[in-house]
């Protein structure tokens, strides 16, 4: 084996490598960037307020009392950004994406919905006008909608004056009908609620002698509510410590752009067979292998210098850690880098013209990372996409990194990561091995 | 004396077309050689097999006795080759191309340092090593591609038009830089158009045309017989027009 031969292969690959800046830089710079961006969209590092809230419209045609606490109560919610619209700009502005839904209380809707909280009839029907672009977003409303009428609702029927009218209106009825031990149950049930109503309007009930404000906080008890409350913690590799999304962002971009300077050594392999400075490789002592080694490891080690300078803006600046295995990150960096560097090869020895190889190569590779998940997490595609990114070593490259980073998984968790890596290296370089022309 | 170049019945096809059809000539120590021919007469194939870079059809080429086929990674260390085309990475310095070529050899550091010195010295570039070789002129850049051939101290030096598309001054460097290597006894095997290089440089010429030798004789005879070389050039090749390419 000629070492002197391969290292001077791969030290001349290095150095056409830092020759050129402007590649080194978009090599490593706007990956940082990228991910940057994408870490702040999707959360940033979890300690900021500044969370995306659903932007969403409400239409009170109604102005009753129930709507109106209703829209309080959205508007008090987190996960909400509420304004209040008339019918035509709440569509307007669902409809230009300003808005992910509109929801509409038509009038009479606090009168009409106490009244079939007892009797279920004459229900109102509350408008939703959904961006249908947004969907989950839309669920989300959708969703506190019902709880919080539910609350404002019930606390009316039991505590408000529409409520009274209800339940005088339900015992008239059931004067009217037939004498059975239910109705008569029914009957005690709805002369209960008229006498608490009577005491919460008149002061008489518990709390309620304190003073008017008094009065109205305990009012607010006597409505439905979800009889728990949720505390909602994020998994990840420690208690107490939030979720960084910049360790996925970063993960995803180190791998897309990674894969592009393995196109990159692909395709400068490509010009370099129509260059007379392969009849000068050529000429020399040197065997396929060594040179085929050289080149797979100067990529590797080109591919290590991106990730380690990546990572390093990651560590520094968007403090994300390595909150498991140190071993396991760097066992599936290396991996990946094998692979990539494989990835070149076999590229190299596929293509016939640089352009076409480029395009194809670069075409294929935005696939691999999108539906590997590096742009978005793999689970907001639909299941048969996420099954499919199982078999594509871009997914396994991410989970590997993910595994490591936020996930603090141990070393364990980066075996079959880095081994399904390794494999898929080892079938690029066969494929490489065999169509490689060193032969004229 | 055994000849340091033996060149018996070698042959090349591209699909139907014979680029070089059997032809045998051998070179000895010490000798330049010139291989004259039109475009596409089949010299830079001819070159190409020499130099181990293309597998023969056919014929075989020994070095010194060691034929070529089975030794090829031995014998390549005795041979250099100057590329028709410029074999340099110009993003790179003269000295980081001559590193690379010199540890595709094998050559130590230290030993490396030494030749790509006395290398650039005898081109004249000693004082431009650390230039990159995009600002240099086309004639600094052939004398360069030579420099690239020389630091494994080959015994046979194969040069494919290694001054095309150079201007005169440039030439003339070039060729001071060959009559030099010829003066320290390397043996060299040159293609060219160009007959006045042929008559300066070499002792013996062949003419190629259409993949066959048709004439191998000094240049003292060939002007005893033809008045000149490039009137026997013409005798010999006609005076049609070669647009093929170059094979």
């Amino acid at each position: 084996m000629n070492t002197t031969a391969i290292r001077a292969l791969i030290r001349n690959d290095m150095r056409l490598y830092f020759a050129d800046r402007r590649a080194v830089i978009v090599g490593v710079l706007v990956p940082i960037l990228i991910a940057a961006f994408f870490g702040y969209v999707f959360g940033g590092t979890g300690r900021s307020e500044d969370q995306g809230k659903i932007p969403v419209a409400v239409v009170d045609e109604d102005q009753s009392s129930v709507s109106r606490a209703i829209t309080a109560d959205l508007a008090a919610d987190p996960l909400l950004q509420v304004s209040a619209l008339d019918r035509v700009a709440a569509r307007e502005q669902v409809k230009s994406g300003k808005q992910n839904a509109a929801a509409v209380f038509p009038p009479r809707f606090g009168e009409q919905t106490t009244k079939s909280l007892f009797s279920g009839a004459n229900k109102p029907q509350v408008e939703l006008l959904v961006d249908p672009s947004q969907t989950t977003g839309a669920r989300v409303i959708e969703g506190l909608l019902a709880q919080y009428s539910m609350q404002e609702i019930s606390k009316e029927a039991f505590t408000g004056a529409y409520g009274r009218e209800a339940i005088d209106s339900n015992l008239e009825r059931l004067d009217k009908l037939e004498q059975t031990p239910l109705n008569a149950d029914l009957r005690t049930l709805l002369n209960a609620a008229r006498k608490l109503n009577d005491q919460v309007n008149s002061g008489a009930a518990p709390g309620a002698a304190n003073g008017a404000g008094a009065g109205r906080s305990e009012q607010r008890n006597f409505g439905l509510s979800i009889p728990y409350t949720v505390a909602s913690t994020p998994v990840t590799a420690h208690d107490n410590t939030p979720y960084n999304s910049y360790a996925h962002s970063f993960a995803g971009m180190a791998v897309q752009f990674i894969l592009f300077a393995g196109i990159d050594a692909g395709v400068v392999l490509l010009l370099t067979r129509q260059r007379g400075i392969w009849q000068r490789l050529r000429s020399a002592p040197l065997s396929r292998t060594e040179f085929m080694l050289a080149r797979a490891l100067a990529t590797t080690l080109i591919g290590l210098f991106q990730i380690t300078v990546i990572y390093l803006a990651a560590l520094l600046v968007f403090k994300v850690r390595i909150e498991g295995s140190w071993t396991g990150f760097i066992v599936v960096g290396i991996s990946f880098c094998l692979l990539n560097a494989a990835f070149g090869l076999m590229l190299a020895t596929l293509g016939r013209s640089a352009p076409t190889t480029r395009g194809l190569a670069m075409m294929a590779t935005l696939l691999l990372v999108m539906i590997g998940g590096a742009w978005v997490p793999a689970f907001v595609f639909p299941r048969w996409l996420q099954s499919v990114s199982r078999y594509l070593p871009t997914r396994w490259a991410m989970d590997g990194l993910d595994g490591a980073t936020w996930r603090g998984l141990p070393f364990n968790a980066a075996v079959l990561p880095s081994l399904v890596l390794i494999g898929s290296a080892v079938a690029c370089l066969l494929v490489a091995i065999w169509r490689f022309r060193w032969e004229e | 004396m055994q000849p340091m170049l033996q060149v018996d019945r070698l042959s090349k096809r591209y699909g139907e077309r014979v680029a070089v059809n059997a032809i045998s000539f051998s070179i000895a120590q010490g000798e330049t050689v010139g291989l004259l021919g039109p475009n596409g007469a089949g010299k830079t194939t001819a070159i190409a097999m020499i130099s181990g870079i293309s597998k023969p059809d056919g014929g075989e080429v020994t070095l010194s006795g060691v034929r070529l086929a089975p030794n090829a990674n031995a014998l390549k260390r005795r041979v250099g080759l100057v590329p028709q085309d410029l074999a340099l990475y110009e993003e790179l310095s003269a000295w980081a191309n001559l590193q690379l070529f010199g540890g595709l050899y094998g050559l130590g550091a230290a030993e490396l340092r030494r030749r790509a010195k006395a290398a650039l010295e005898l081109i004249g570039l000693a004082d431009r090593s650390t230039d990159l070789v995009k600002t240099f002129s086309g004639g600094m850049k052939r004398r360069l591609n030579i420099a690239g051939a020389l630091l494994h101290e080959p015994d046979l030096l194969l040069l494919d038009e290694p001054t095309v598309g150079v201007d005169p001054q440039s030439r003339n460097a070039i060729f001071d830089n060959l009559e030099e290597l010829k003066r320290r006894g390397k043996t060299l095997l040159y293609t060219t158009h160009y007959m006045e290089e042929a008559e300066r440089l070499c002792d013996r010429v062949l003419i190629l045309d259409r993949g066959r030798i048709l004439a191998n004789d000094t240049v003292a005879h060939f002007k005893q017989q033809y008045g000149n070389l490039e009137a026997a050039f013409m005798q010999l090749t006609g005076r049609g027009l070669r647009d093929g390419a170059e094979a």
